[in-house]
């Protein structure tokens, strides 16, 4: 198990590393390397060259701005974990990042392989996008934004040109208030997850819903935004009968399956989850001041 | 100068001496040698389960800078006295084709079997190498299901064998029809236990450097078995056995998994004679995936008699035994299982039928618990199903049917495959459950399920027992020498892998002799110490090498005597050793250090040997013991399931355990704690699997599960001590005792949390779908459906 | 050609080194290969079993994982630098009291993972030790007597940090 040859180069500017990518049709981006290195370890990809942008200025920038909070594609995952912004701004992605396999890789991992590598599974992806996300890919052509329907075009395949390079993502705040939950079931804490579910939610003066987003991981090739669950929701008292009717929406949205997780199986999982995302977000929203 | 304190040992947690090495990261394991000019291997595999090898092509291979050697089975042939492996059993119990080539000739049997060896000047080189042969294959039919492989017409395992059955063979004792013509109650059951591995976290290594000056082959091997390694290089390579040395530097544990002469390590043996250099082949994690052996997978359908007071009348069946692709330690494991069966119960009929049989799988070797645990995961459910049938407590039936401590020892109407007849030397089975249950807290237990059952929680009891066969003979050796600094040297033919057995062994002589523990080396399973020697397997070595160095170290005591006697002017009766001294009782100041006496038995000019004392302070023992000892357990585990996700969470496990007299207790607490948690990986995680065609689906260790520090529940541990009367330390082995009770314990909590919904288990290991499977099938007269939540 | 060896100079437990190296050669191989360091072992070589952990600029890593032109100019630390002198570290003595190793293959990692674990979080609660041992597989112990030893060792080290 050890890579096959390739040249390396570790741009120091975001400039150098666009340069570099738009010069060589077989490169990789390398970034926190967790998924990409087993697979050079085991030989299933051999990639002519890989471009490191660990050390290219100004990629691990978290920057909180009114209504969007902007990750650099090189903020560690454990970065998040520790951001007080993160943690204030976007309590889903805190609490979905803490789910990403352990401490060790969370180190090495970064925002945007996560978002690159696009597994199913991925935490990040799925909290991309019921945080509405904009991902802002650049090349040596110039910068454009992405939304996430863009972005995740299918099976670990992204939106991207081959010559660009995901340089940050800006994901939407909630108002403070609101309420956040992110549920997985894995074989062991750590695991790919088998389902997870995103679920955002923020409640009006009456304690109704106002706004919601619920989302799937682990069901189909990228992350799934359940609609029909979210109407259902929109503008009634999310009491735990509610919320089991609109979870049970979440089963029949799965599309992906293996022997380990038969359509059946991941259906009910993704209720589960939906359910238990759906319930920790009411339970931590606060009802809407109503103005004096 | 404070006082020496006194080095009585036995029974006392005693930290290990291998530790402070291993701690610092300077311990050795084969892949920290770095021995000059060493190349490195890499091998070419099948990528078929079965399939015949048409052509090899290796020019590109041995074209790329850096490659020495590109060797197929034609280029071995001429180094081997056979290119296969020899049979490490008695003759007669299988042919000798039931044993693989050092690499394959023509007919590749399973998924990674080593076609061709890559000799180069790095492993990254090997590897690059390795991808340019070209292997020319014609794939033939893969035989993956044991009980299919038994039809008529089923496609053979291998194209030149009869047939798929590597053998049949019934253990049975008693008037078994009879006993279920007359019984009460019969139940009845098909098991599956599922492939599992010994899992260690180093890989099989091997280096060999042969010397053409002097004609020696010195191999290092992270094996299990050195003696064994020897005598085959050695037959293989027409080497005499004295120019042939086996060393095993530090082992990053075995679990069975290296209790085996591999291929490789004769193939990688012979590329050094071929190229009279160094070669170093480390096992990647993906080889060890696809390569190193296997266990675990057996079918068994089972019926169990009783009579109306929940008595066992007799239990009978059929076993089909999953043993892949070869059978290099015959018929060990499913041997094991059937005659495990019976396990602490007075069983008065049994009859089972066992097939062997061939796959084009990984073959399977004992792993920890060798077959036994399979055998426990029947009895035991088998116990629960009797314990519904009656209307009985679970604990009750089982306590009705234990063999009782005034029946000890028990013969049970059994033999080993040796000839020897099984029986239980010494326990208090009833006693073990008894403070187990006390443990667990099982009287109030209904009590906290009803209160959980009504807060939404669905949780579960599960109790087992085990009986384990250990300290397997016939003998191990054990050497002791008094260095003439001082310090003590014990070499064996048993083999430290991470148990502590070097401590255990230092301990003993320490004690003995009257010196620190400190001050005693112990030396392993290097073949250039002691000429004979098993290695380590089957819980068998604090027994045989432990009792070897024990008679060892007192022969040396009484020679020191002798000798201190004489210099001393005193009767040996009236010495004593302490700290490295031979004193006069009660007499400061006459004394002699046991230094000085080694250096006289050395043979002085002007010094005559007393009489009766032979030279060198030393002396070597092959104690042999030719009946197992039989350690027992009884475990207790409470679990949690999570009826929407089919989750498992062990909340406590309580096990009981009796292996007699502790050496050291804090190795036992180990070897438990270590066991109890491979037993969870095979109740609830670690699966091999592979396709139909026989692909492996479980190659890295995000696909096979073991158990993480997430997993492995609050463990109590409880103990017993039943000396055994087969050994003069009264000890019998912990390794493997731990492992055997933990599948059938943690399924029985399973189906107990279950219970309101008509849940039975009877495979392993239980995966959460598995779980909502059943669920699903046996609940849908009580819960809701697919899609609608909550609860089944 | 492809994949030149390449100078590179890194600081490892505290002595400058420097060293040549294929770019795909992982740090871990360059540690024990180059460097002699054998104590970080390789177990699984795809970043499951965590047996390679060291730690780079105070951050513990695979070293399957990263390749050792990656630590150009970075302090790494491994388990040979965690003893002090002849003196075993607080950790390292808390694992032999509580046998929290056995085969001693996985130790390395478990160790400096727990060093990271513990200057962080002086005081971890257990949930906390399993969660950073999470990643180490350890086929031998059990775990148990990791996470007493890891606590135990918080305690001392915590004692000695008092003024």
């Amino acid at each position: 198990m050890k890579a096959p040859p390739f040249d390396y180069h570790r741009p120091a500017s975001l400039d150098e590393a666009l340069g570099l990518l738009a010069g060589q049709p077989d490169a990789r981006i390398l970034a926190g390397g967790q998924s990409l290195v087993p697979m050079l370890n085991m030989r299933l990809a051999a990639p002519a060259t890989l471009i490191d942008i660990n050390r290219v200025d100004g990629l691990d920038r978290i920057e909180e701005g009114a209504d969007r909070v902007t990750l650099g594609a090189m903020v560690r995952q454990r970065a998040l974990e520790a951001s007080p912004v993160v943690r204030r701004r976007l309590p889903l992605l805190a609490e979905a990042v803490a789910q990403i396999g352990h401490p060790v890789t969370r180190n090495r991992g970064t925002v945007g392989g996560s978002l690159c590598h696009l597994d199913p599974a991925a935490e990040i992806p799925a909290a991309a996008l019921a945080l509405d996300a904009r991902l802002v890919a650049a090349s040596a052509r110039g910068t454009r934004r992405l939304a996430m329907e863009e972005f995740a075009l299918g099976m670990m395949t992204t939106g991207l040109e081959p010559d660009e390079m995901l340089v940050a993502v800006e994901l939407a705040a909630w108002p403070e208030g609101h309420g956040a939950g992110f549920a997985e079931f894995a074989r062991r804490p750590g695991d790919f997850a088998m389902a997870s579910a995103a679920a955002l939610v923020a409640l009006d003066g009456a304690g109704r819903v106002d706004a919601v987003r619920l989302v799937l991981g682990a069901v189909a090739a990228t992350p799934l935004r359940v609609t029909e669950a979210e109407a259902m929701l929109m503008g009634r008292t999310p009491d735990t009968t509610l919320i089991a009717e609109a979870a049970a929406l979440a089963g029949p949205c799965v599309t992906l399956e293996d022997p380990q997780a038969p359509l059946w199986y991941r259906a009910r999982l993704a209720t589960a989850m939906a359910k238990r995302a759906l319930t920790a977000a009411v339970g931590r929203a606060d009802r809407k001041r109503v103005a004096a | 100068m404070t006082a020496t304190v006194m080095t009585a040992t036995l029974g006392t947690r005693v930290p290990r001496i291998e530790d402070p090495a291993l701690l610092r990261g300077a311990g050795r394991f084969v892949d920290d040698l770095r021995l000059p000019g060493t190349l490195h291997a890499a091998f070419v595999r099948s990528p078929y389960a079965h399939a015949r090898v048409l052509g090899i092509d290796t020019a590109d291979a041995r074209a790329l800078p850096g490659v020495a050697a590109v060797l197929t089975a034609a280029d071995l042939t001429p180094l081997l006295t056979d290119l296969r492996l020899p049979i490490a059993f008695p003759e007669g119990q299988l042919p000798p084709e039931v044993m693989p080539f050092a690499l394959v000739r023509d007919e590749a049997l399973h998924v990674g079997e080593p076609v061709v060896i890559v000799v180069a000047s790095s492993r990254r080189v090997a590897e690059d190498a390795a991808e340019r042969v070209v292997v020319e294959y014609e794939p033939l039919p893969a035989v993956t299901d044991p009980r299919a492989a038994l039809d008529a017409g089923a496609e053979r395992a291998c194209s030149t064998a009869d047939g798929n059955l590597f053998k049949r063979f019934r253990v049975a004792f008693g008037e078994v029809d009879a006993a279920f013509a007359g019984a009460h109650a019969v139940v009845a059951e098909r098991f599956r236990l599922h492939r599992g591995g010994g899992s260690p976290m180093e890989t099989r290594g091997v280096v060999a450097r042969h010397c053409s000056e002097s004609g020696e082959l010195t191999v290092w091997s992270s094996t299990q078995m050195p003696h064994e390694l020897r005598h085959t290089l050695a037959e293989r390579l027409s080497l005499p056995e004295d120019r042939v040395r086996v060393v095993t530097p530090d082992v990053g544990g075995g679990f069975g998994t290296k209790y085996l002469v591999y291929p490789e390590e004769v193939a990688v043996a012979a590329a050094a004679r071929a190229l009279d250099a160094t070669v170093k082949w480390i096992e990647d994690r993906q080889e060890h995936f696809v390569s190193a052996i296997q266990e675990r997978d057996q079918h068994w359908s089972v019926e169990m008699a009783l009579d109306g007071d929940g008595r066992l009348l007799a239990v009978r069946g059929t076993l089909v035994h999953d043993q892949g692709a070869y059978a290099p330690h015959s018929v060990n494991v499913p041997f094991n299982s059937a005659t495990s069966l019976p396990g602490p119960y007075a069983l008065p009929a049994y009859d089972m039928d066992v097939a062997v049989v061939r796959t084009n799988l990984v073959p399977v070797i004992p792993v920890r618990g060798a077959g036994y645990p399979q055998g426990c995961f029947v009895m035991e459910r088998l116990m629960d199903r009797a314990a519904e049938r009656l209307g009985l407590d679970r604990a009750e039936i089982r306590r009705r049917n234990l063999i009782r401590p005034d029946q000890m020892p028990y013969p049970t109407p059994m033999r080993t495959r040796a000839g020897a007849p099984i029986a239980y030397d010494s326990g208090d089975y009833p006693a073990c459950q008894a403070m187990g249950l006390e443990a667990i807290g099982y009287d109030g237990f209904g009590a906290r399920q009803a209160a959980a059952r009504a807060a939404g929680r669905h949780i579960g009891l599960g109790i087992a027992h085990a009986v384990k066969g250990t300290g397997r003979g016939p003998f191990e050796s054990g050497l002791v020498r008094v260095m003439p600094d001082g310090r003590v040297s014990v070499y064996t033919g048993a083999l430290a892998m991470g148990q502590g057995l070097k401590t255990a062994l230092a301990q003993i002589a320490a004690d003995t002799l009257g010196v620190p523990v400190e001050r005693v080396d112990v030396i392993a399973g290097d073949t250039g110490f002691v000429s004979l020697g098993h290695g380590g397997y089957a819980s068998r070595q604090t027994v045989t090498a432990g009792s070897s160095v024990l008679m060892a170290a007192r022969a040396v005591r009484e020679k020191a005597l002798a000798v201190a006697s004489g210099l001393l002017e005193a009767a040996a009766a009236d010495l004593v050793i302490r700290d490295g001294m031979v004193e006069v009782d009660g007499v400061p100041g006459m004394a002699v250090p046991l230094a000085r006496i080694a250096g006289m038995l050395r043979g002085l000019p002007g010094y005559a040997f007393p009489d009766g004392v032979s030279a060198g302070l030393e002396a070597v023992e092959h104690a042999r013991f030719d009946q197992l000892a039989y350690a027992n357990a009884f475990h207790a585990c409470e679990v949690e399931v999570d009826v929407e996700t089919g989750g498992v969470r062990i909340l406590r496990y309580v096990a009981v355990t009796d292996c007699g007299r502790r050496i050291n207790p804090l190795i036992v607490d180990g070897q438990v704690t270590g066991g109890i948690v491979h037993g969870i990986g095979n109740a609830l995680l670690e699966e091999f699997r592979h396709d139909e065609q026989g692909q492996p689906l479980t190659t890295t260790f995000a696909d096979y599960l073991l158990p993480t520090a997430h997993d492995a529940p609050p463990i109590e541990l409880l103990y017993r001590e039943s000396p055994s009367p087969l050994n003069p330390l009264g000890v019998k082995g912990a390794g493997e005792v731990g492992v055997i009770p933990v599948t059938a314990a943690v399924v029985s909590a399973v189906e107990d949390a279950l219970a309101p919904f008509g849940a039975r288990f009877a495979e392993a290991p239980l995966s959460p779908v598995r779980i909502l499977e059943t669920l699903l099938q046996t609940g849908l007269r009580t819960g809701p459906r697919n899609g609608e939540g909550g609860t089944p | 050609m492809t994949g030149d060896p390449r100078a590179i100079s890194m600081t490892v437990n505290g002595r400058e080194v420097t060293l040549t190296v294929e770019p795909r050669v992982s740090l871990a191989d360059a540690l024990r290969q180059d460097l002699g360091l054998t104590g970080t072992h390789v177990g699984c070589e795809h970043g499951v079993c965590g047996s390679c952990t060291v730690l780079v600029d105070g951050t513990a890593v695979r070293s399957c994982l990263l390749f050792a032109v990656q630590a150009e100019g970075t302090a790494v630390e491994t388990v040979e630098g965690l003893a002090r002198g002849s003196a075993l570290h607080p950790l390292q003595e808390a694992f032999r009291r509580h046998h929290a190793l056995q085969c001693g293959f996985c130790t390395p990692g478990v160790l400096m993972t727990l060093v990271e674990l513990l200057r962080a979080d002086p005081c971890p609660t257990e949930a906390a030790v399993r969660d950073a041992l999470s990643g180490n597989l350890c086929r031998c112990t059990g775990y148990q007597p990791i996470v007493a030893a890891a606590l135990d060792a918080a305690t001392v080290l915590a004692a000695e940090a008092a003024p």
